[in-house]
This record gives C-alpha cells, sequence and structure tokens, in this order.
C-alpha cells in the first residue's frame, strides 16, 4: 500500500480526566486507510474510553483527533458519525423493539432527504427514497447474513445475530473508520470465524480502515495488522501482532508480575 | 424592616412546611425512583385527623396538639396500604405505570375524602397556643418558630437515622442495586414499608404545621401542595435529605418575598421559574450528585 | 405509491365517510330528540380530547417520554385563537375561513410555545423532564391569569362560536392522519429509536436533540389545534381549567388506551369523554371508581388496554371477505 499523506485517524496526545483521574493519558494513534488496527489492555484499561473519546461521547481534556485531517474535537456524536466514524457496543445497545431492517434505515436517516410535508402527504419522493432505502438497508444486511430476518424485531435475534446486526447498523451510516468493541465477546468460535470473515469482506468491499477492542487474543493476533496495547490509561506497547506477543511489558500488564 | 423580618419569618415556616412535605418525597424517591403524587394527599389525611381528633383532646383535658400522635398513626396505615395495595404490584413494571398509579391513588385519597367528608372546608381549631414576639420592632408568631424548629430537627435526625444506623444503611442500600440487597440479606419489601411509613409520619407532622397556620382543610388541600413540595425536593437535589429541607425554605421565602415585594399575582410562576433553571443548570439539583450514563 | 397501500387509504376514507353519515343521521334525524345537542356536545368534546390524547402519545409511546403539562400548551391554543377571532370578529371574514385561521394560530402558538419550551428542556429524561413540564405549565397558567388580554384572572367570554361537531370531526380526522403519517416516515422511525437507546441513536447519526424537539413541537402544535376547538366550542374560558390534574387526565387516557397505540388513544378519549356524563348519576362516586380501575389496569396491563395494537379497517375488510393472506 502505498504511503498515505494524511491518516484517516490521528489520535495526538489525546486524554481525559474525570475529576482527578486520568481515565486515558497521552494517546496517540494513527491508522491509514484500509488498516485493521487492534486495540487491547486488560480490563478497565481505558479502552471503551478511547472508543467514547473517538466519538465524541465524551470530550477530550487533551490533545486532539484528526478524521482524514480534519480536527474532531467539540463535535457531537451525531457529527462525528456523520464526519465518517462509526462504533459498536460492547454492550450490545440495539433499537430493541424495532425491527432489523427499520434498525439499519435510522443509521441511514441522515441520508434521507424527504421533508415532512413529503411524509405526510406521501409524496412520490417518499415512496421512493423509503424504497431506496429498504433496498439499501437489504444488502448490507445480506453482508451480514441477516436478510432473511429484517422482519423480525431486534430483540427477538439471538446474540451472535444481534452482534452482527449492530455491525450492519454501523455500516449504514457509510462511515471511512469502524470502531468495533469487543464484536466477538460471548461469541462460539463458528460464530467468531463467522465474524472474521464478515469483518474482512467489510474491508475488502468498502475500504474502510478498522479500530478493533478485543479480549480474545487469537482473534487479535489472527486478523489485525498492528496492535496497540494500553494499561491504566496508558499506551504500553504497540506493533505487529509478533512484537506484542514478545513484549514482556505486555506480559506482565496481562498476567502479571512475576515475584519470584 | 420590620416587615421584611416579618416577611422572612413567614416564609421560613411556609417553608419549613414544605419542607416537612419533601422530606416524604425525596425518601421515597430515593428509593424506589418514584414520584408519589399520593404523598400531597397524605397531608390531607392527616389534616382531616388532626380535624376530628383535636377537640376531642381538648375535651379530655388534653393540649389540641397531641392530635398529631392519633395523625400520626393514621396517615402511616394509610401510606403502608396505599404502598402494598397499590405500588407494589407495580414496582416492576417501569416508571410510567408507577407515576400513573401514583396519580390515580392521589385521586382516589381525595374522593374518598369527598364522599367521607363531603365538600365544604372544615375549620381546625387552634393547635398552639402561642404568643406573639418581637424582634426588632416585628411582630413574630411563636409557633412560627415552632415549625422551622420541629423542621430543622427532624431533618437533622433523619440524616443520622440514614447515615448511621444499620436499617439507615440498608435504605441506602436498596436504590444502589435492588438485587444485590437482596443477595446481602436485606429485606427490601419491609425497607420500602418503612420507608413509606416514615414518610407519611412525616406528612402527619407537616399536616399539624399546616393547620397552626392555615386552620383550613379542603379535600384537595394536598395536590398542589404536594406538587410545590416536590418541586422543593427535586430542587434541593431529590434523593438528598438535606436538599428537601433547603428546597423546601428557599421555595418558601421565594412565594412570600415574591408575595409582599415583587408581584402578588406572579409568585407560583417565579418559583417554578427558579426550578426550571436550577434543573437546566445542575439537573441534578442544588445538593445533588450529577451521575451520567454509562456507555 | 404501491397499490395495496393506495386501496387502503381509499378503503378507510370510505370507512370514515360512513362513520361521518351514521353519526350525522343520528343527530339530524332527531333520534335523541331535546337531548340532540346534548350528545352533540360530548361528541366534540371527545374530538378535541382525541387530538390531545393522541398528540400527547406522540410524545409518549412513540418518543418515550411523558409530560404533565399538556394542557398548558392547549391553553396556548385556546387562548391565542380565541383573540385573534376577537380582533378579527365583525370584520366579515367568512366564517369557516375564520375557523380555520383560528386553528392554524392555535396550532402555530403552541407550537411556537414548543420549541421555546423543548430546546432548553429536552436534554432532561424521564421524571426531571415531566416535573420541568408540570413547571412550565403553571407558570403559563399564571401568566394567563395576569394578563389582561387573556381575561385577567377573569373568565374570558364571548369567544365566536365556530365549533360544531361536524367540523371538529374533520379536523380531528386530519390532525390524527397527520400524525399517523408522521409517525410512519423516517422521522417517526427516527424517534422511536431514540426512544429504544438515545446513545445508540446519536451513534448511528441521528442529532437526538433535533428529533426530540421536532417531535416536542409537533405534539404541542396539535395541542394548540386541540385548544382552538375547545375555545370556539365553550366560547368561554378561564386559565384554572388547563390545571395539573387535567393534564394529568390526558395522560391516563394515553396509557389506559395503550402507550403508543393511536387505536388506543382515540377510544380511550372516546370512551373518557362520555364516561362523566355516562356516570352522571353516582357523580360522587365517579372519580373514585376510575381511580380504582386506573389502578387496576396499572396492575394488571401496564401497556395499556391496546398495547401497541393498531385497529386496521382494510385487514378487517380482508378477513371478513376471507381471501386476503394469512397473517
Amino acid at each position: 500500500m502505498a504511503a498515505q499523506k494524511v491518516p484517516v485517524l490521528k489520535a495526538s496526545h489525546l486524554g481525559i480526566q474525570f475529576g482527578g483521574l486520568k481515565a486515558v493519558d497521552d494517546f496517540n494513534m494513527e491508522i491509514g486507510e484500509s488498516e485493521l488496527i487492534g486495540l487491547i489492555g486488560p480490563n478497565g484499561a481505558g479502552k471503551t474510553t478511547v472508543f467514547n473519546l473517538l466519538t465524541g461521547v465524551y470530550q477530550p481534556t487533551e490533545g486532539a483527533y484528526y478524521l482524514c485531517g480534519d480536527k474532531m474535537n467539540g463535535k457531537k456524536t451525531h457529527q462525528v458519525v456523520e464526519a465518517g466514524i462509526a462504533r459498536t457496543f460492547q454492550n450490545i445497545r440495539l433499537f430493541k423493539k424495532l425491527s432489523v431492517l427499520e434498525n439499519v434505515k435510522v443509521a441511514m436517516n441522515k441520508d434521507m432527504k424527504y421533508s415532512l410535508v413529503s411524509a405526510i402527504f406521501r409524496s412520490g419522493k417518499f415512496w421512493n427514497e423509503e424504497k431506496e432505502t429498504d433496498e439499501r438497508a437489504l444488502e448490507l444486511l445480506k453482508i451480514v447474513h441477516l436478510e432473511e430476518k429484517a422482519g423480525y424485531i431486534a430483540e427477538n435475534l439471538p446474540y451472535g445475530e444481534q452482534r452482527r446486526l449492530e455491525i450492519a447498523r454501523a455500516l449504514a451510516t457509510g462511515m471511512k473508520l469502524l470502531l468495533l468493541d469487543e464484536p466477538a465477546a460471548g461469541m462460539n468460535p463458528t460464530e467468531t470465524a463467522e465474524l472474521l470473515d464478515i469483518i474482512n469482506h467489510i474491508r475488502d468491499e468498502f475500504g474502510i480502515s478498522v479500530l478493533l477492542i478485543e479480549h480474545d487474543m487469537s482473534l487479535v493476533m489472527k486478523i489485525c495488522e498492528r496492535i496497540q496495547v494500553i494499561d491504566y490509561g496508558v499506551t504500553i506497547a504497540s506493533g505487529t501482532p509478533e512484537e506484542i506477543a514478545n513484549n514482556p511489558k505486555v506480559i506482565e500488564a496481562y498476567l502479571g508480575k512475576d515475584e519470584d | 424592616m420590620s416587615i421584611l423580618i416579618q416577611s422572612i419569618i413567614n416564609g421560613l415556616n411556609q417553608g419549613a412546611i414544605y419542607a416537612l412535605i419533601a422530606l416524604g418525597y425525596t425518601m421515597v424517591y430515593g428509593i424506589l425512583r418514584m414520584i408519589n403524587f399520593a404523598h400531597g394527599d397524605f397531608i390531607m389525611v392527616g389534616a382531616y385527623t388532626m380535624f376530628y381528633t383535636a377537640p376531642l383532646m381538648v375535651s379530655y383535658g388534653m393540649p389540641p396538639w397531641m392530635a398529631v400522635l392519633l395523625a400520626i398513626v393514621v396517615c402511616t396505615v394509610v401510606g403502608v396500604l396505599v404502598e402494598r395495595i397499590a405500588y407494589k404490584p407495580v414496582r416492576n413494571s417501569g416508571s410510567i405505570s408507577a407515576l400513573i398509579t401514583a396519580l390515580a391513588m392521589s385521586v382516589f385519597l381525595e374522593n374518598l375524602a369527598m364522599v367521607l367528608f363531603g365538600g365544604n372546608p372544615k375549620t381546625v381549631v387552634k393547635i398552639f397556643d402561642l404568643p406573639m414576639i418581637e424582634i426588632f420592632g416585628a411582630k413574630i408568631q411563636m409557633k412560627y418558630l415552632l415549625t422551622l424548629g420541629i423542621g430543622i430537627a427532624i431533618m437533622v435526625i433523619l440524616t443520622l437515622f440514614v447515615q448511621t444506623t444499620k436499617l439507615g444503611k440498608a435504605m441506602r442500600a436498596v436504590p444502589q442495586d435492588r438485587e444485590a440487597a437482596t443477595i446481602v440479606g436485606i429485606n427490601v419489601d419491609k425497607i420500602i414499608t418503612i420507608t413509606f411509613a416514615i414518610g407519611s409520619a412525616l406528612a402527619a407532622v407537616a399536616a399539624m404545621m399546616y393547620c397552626s397556620t392555615y386552620p383550613r382543610c379542603t379535600t384537595d388541600m394536598g395536590s398542589m401542595m404536594g406538587i410545590k413540595a416536590f418541586i422543593a425536593a427535586v430542587l434541593g437535589g431529590i434523593g438528598v435529605i438535606p436538599g428537601a429541607m433547603l428546597g423546601g425554605l428557599i421555595i418558601g421565602l421565594i412565594e412570600i418575598l415574591v408575595k409582599v415585594y415583587v408581584a402578588p399575582g406572579w409568585y407560583e410562576a417565579i418559583t417554578y421559574s427558579i426550578l426550571i433553571v436550577v434543573l437546566l443548570i445542575k439537573p441534578s439539583g442544588i445538593l445533588g450528585k450529577n451521575v451520567g450514563e454509562k456507555v | 405509491m404501491p397499490k395495496k397501500i393506495k386501496i387502503n387509504y381509499v378503503i378507510n376514507f370510505i370507512g370514515l365517510l360512513l362513520l361521518f353519515a351514521a353519526l350525522y343521521a343520528l343527530f339530524e334525524t332527531g333520534i335523541f330528540g331535546t337531548r340532540t345537542d346534548y350528545f352533540k356536545g360530548i361528541a366534540t368534546t371527545a374530538c378535541y380530547t382525541i387530538i390531545m390524547v393522541t398528540s400527547l402519545n406522540l410524545l409518549v409511546g412513540i418518543m418515550g417520554e411523558f409530560s404533565l403539562g399538556h394542557a398548558g400548551f392547549m391553553s396556548v391554543g385556546a387562548y391565542a385563537s380565541a383573540i385573534l377571532t376577537n380582533a378579527l370578529a365583525e370584520k366579515g371574514v367568512p366564517t369557516f375561513l375564520l375557523f380555520l385561521l383560528a386553528l392554524l394560530a392555535g396550532g402555530i402558538a403552541a407550537g411556537i410555545t414548543g420549541v421555546l419550551v423543548g430546546i432548553p428542556t429536552l436534554k432532561l429524561r424521564g421524571d426531571y423532564l415531566a416535573i420541568v413540564t408540570v413547571a412550565f405549565a403553571e407558570i403559563i397558567r399564571v401568566a394567563f391569569t395576569n394578563f389582561e388580554i387573556t381575561g385577567g384572572g377573569r373568565t374570558m367570554s364571548g369567544i365566536t362560536k365556530l365549533s360544531n361537531f361536524y367540523w371538529a370531526f374533520w379536523v380531528m380526522v386530519v390532525c390524527v392522519t397527520i400524525m399517523y403519517m408522521f409517525i410512519r416516515s423516517r422521522f417517526g422511525r427516527t424517534v422511536k429509536a431514540i426512544r429504544e437507546d438515545y446513545i445508540a441513536a446519536a451513534a448511528s447519526g441521528v442529532n437526538v436533540t433535533f428529533y426530540k424537539v421536532m417531535t416536542f413541537t409537533v405534539s404541542a402544535f396539535f395541542a394548540g389545534v386541540a385548544g382552538a376547538i375547545y375555545a370556539h366550542y365553550m366560547t368561554a374560558m378561564i386559565p384554572t381549567s388547563f390545571n395539573f390534574m387535567y393534564s394529568a387526565e390526558f395522560l391516563t387516557e394515553v396509557i389506559i388506551g395503550g402507550t403508543g397505540s393511536m387505536t388506543g388513544s382515540i377510544i380511550g378519549a372516546t370512551f373518557l369523554s362520555a364516561l362523566p356524563e355516562a356516570m352522571r348519576a353516582f357523580a360522587k362516586y365517579r372519580m373514585l371508581g376510575y381511580s380504582v380501575v386506573l389502578v387496576l389496569i396499572m396492575i394488571f396491563r401496564p401497556g395499556g388496554i391496546f398495547g401497541r395494537w393498531e385497529f386496521s379497517l382494510s385487514k378487517v375488510l380482508r378477513r371478513i371477505a376471507g381471501k386476503g393472506d394469512k397473517e
């Protein structure tokens, strides 16, 4: 891949304090086009906080982050999404009482144009746009193998399918950078393998970059090109999967210091 | 100057009554996350009990305020019954169901009172026979100072109770995590019942204070006062006991001062505006703790 | 437009025409004798109550927030429209146009109030929002009590009688249809998503505040329209009528019918408008019984009588014809 002048995501010295506590400190990261980066660390290391910072849920108290060179600080979540960062959640957050199809269509709302008046009078524009959106949403559902369940109510899906629906919903925003928060949590090996295929497929087809938080080390080692490890909000290592696997600091963070 | 002092004392008196009611709201909300709209009507129940029993006390040669003991018993019974019969079954059906049930209980109590006692206002006998005193030329009713004193005393006792006793700690544990509280051996049902009992007993005390200032009871006296007291609780920080006291006193003072000095017709609007402004700046109220949602 | 839906629209319109014709026949043939006007009055009350309850259901059922100050918006609509028609009285404006202007004035005034109230307050949720709506409704009530133009605390009377049942019926139909179309569009879908999970909605690119204020405004607009019907039906009103208990009544009607069910709102509102009259003989015990029933419904059917179910005339017809797709 050619060297990128402007990275898709650039975080420099990003940090946030809650009260006196630095939850994330001096976080730096660069993600190039269609790169797949893993963010790992022990429980409570601040991984999800990084995601919350990158999606405008929290505003950083230090540093800045850029999407394709544009500064994102101060933007609200929906503006960050508009700019091109989408995410999934560690504890699945679907629109439970809406149908699978509607879940995806909600994320397409920002691209829909018809006005309130069109909706009330059911103009041609209304029908056309709804139809187009249905078709696009179904295509996305096909990618995550849920097209047959488009009419189901989201909360009735089994766990693994709910996770995949969240990915489809994130895709529907038309993002440049996808943040996946423990997408394989609670999945069995078959489901995880299927998920891996989906993630690879998404990258190939859409050419997007992915930042992945994951506990399942085998998954991370298998698909990530680079890995960054944080502990207590501080980056303790970054590099290729091999480098990370052999880094004593990482082993210490995960297994604890060997006292003998 | 003397008008100012008099108004401040009047405001504090009014505020102490609100505060006593607000304490009941805050305790129930603190533990159940539910606005008990019927709480205002407990005051009405207390006031009617005073109306009927105070003359009895006098005829037996006792001071009329002793009737408050009976009022406490009646209010506690009513409060606990309302909780057991109406609120307990809807406890897990969501906040809107709980709110509607509370509204329904409020309507029920008011109309039951209408059937039992009729629609005409009743005049309560004089509860306290206390003199007026003069401070800096302002004539001040002793009973107002008494109300304020009782309010502060109850707040202090409640705070100590919740902070130090085993029961009080259990009361604080229940709203944190009801299931975990059950696991560590707290009888959640019992705690909730006790909370309602305390709240309703306070309503009886508030009813006595109200009747000593305004010796009149009507069937709908509770609902409007209840809303203002609830607003006082929210203003001070709902779930926080000193917050209820603070909120009550602020609202009482503002009401009286606006009535006397600014615009008599607008005092309610000003009270509500202050509530809105406070909530917008600090949604958890003056003394409340901000809790964000975890993502 | 898909053909099947087009047919459904036609069927529903015919159904409404038949309903209207039936009511018209009932009132005009004089079956009720001297009590005709009385029943017409109840029917008119039902019409503006339906608008109130369905518009509140937009907040409660679709947006998932509850307002305890809906009567406040109604009063804004009522007074704004009355002031307008008073100013235009005897200026030779045709009655129908005047009524239409009154409705619009009521709706717009309440809608603007909705925006003004919604922008600062809609970041609050749940009980806090509910209590702020109470506060706003009370502020509105106090203001109307003090303003000279709204009667200065006395009854504002002499408002031209413009509402009658036949017009109120069609205004109600139009209002409910518009709200229904709103719900079944990208707007309603987005608002439902916010109800389900506002954090996930924001993460899906939804401007949560914008859609909440929009829904609040739409809801307030229709409350204002209902207020305009009310003012020009009652011809006299006083700010204290639009008090907390009136707002609470609307909320209970929404919940009894079923949160999110327009059908439930319509039936609930109709039933409860007629109930006080039907039970006049037991007036003393009416509210007592009402509150007991309310508690029982909350205990045994917390989602309301109709839950989220919607009546569909075309489905019923297809079932009767027995040739419809079995679903």
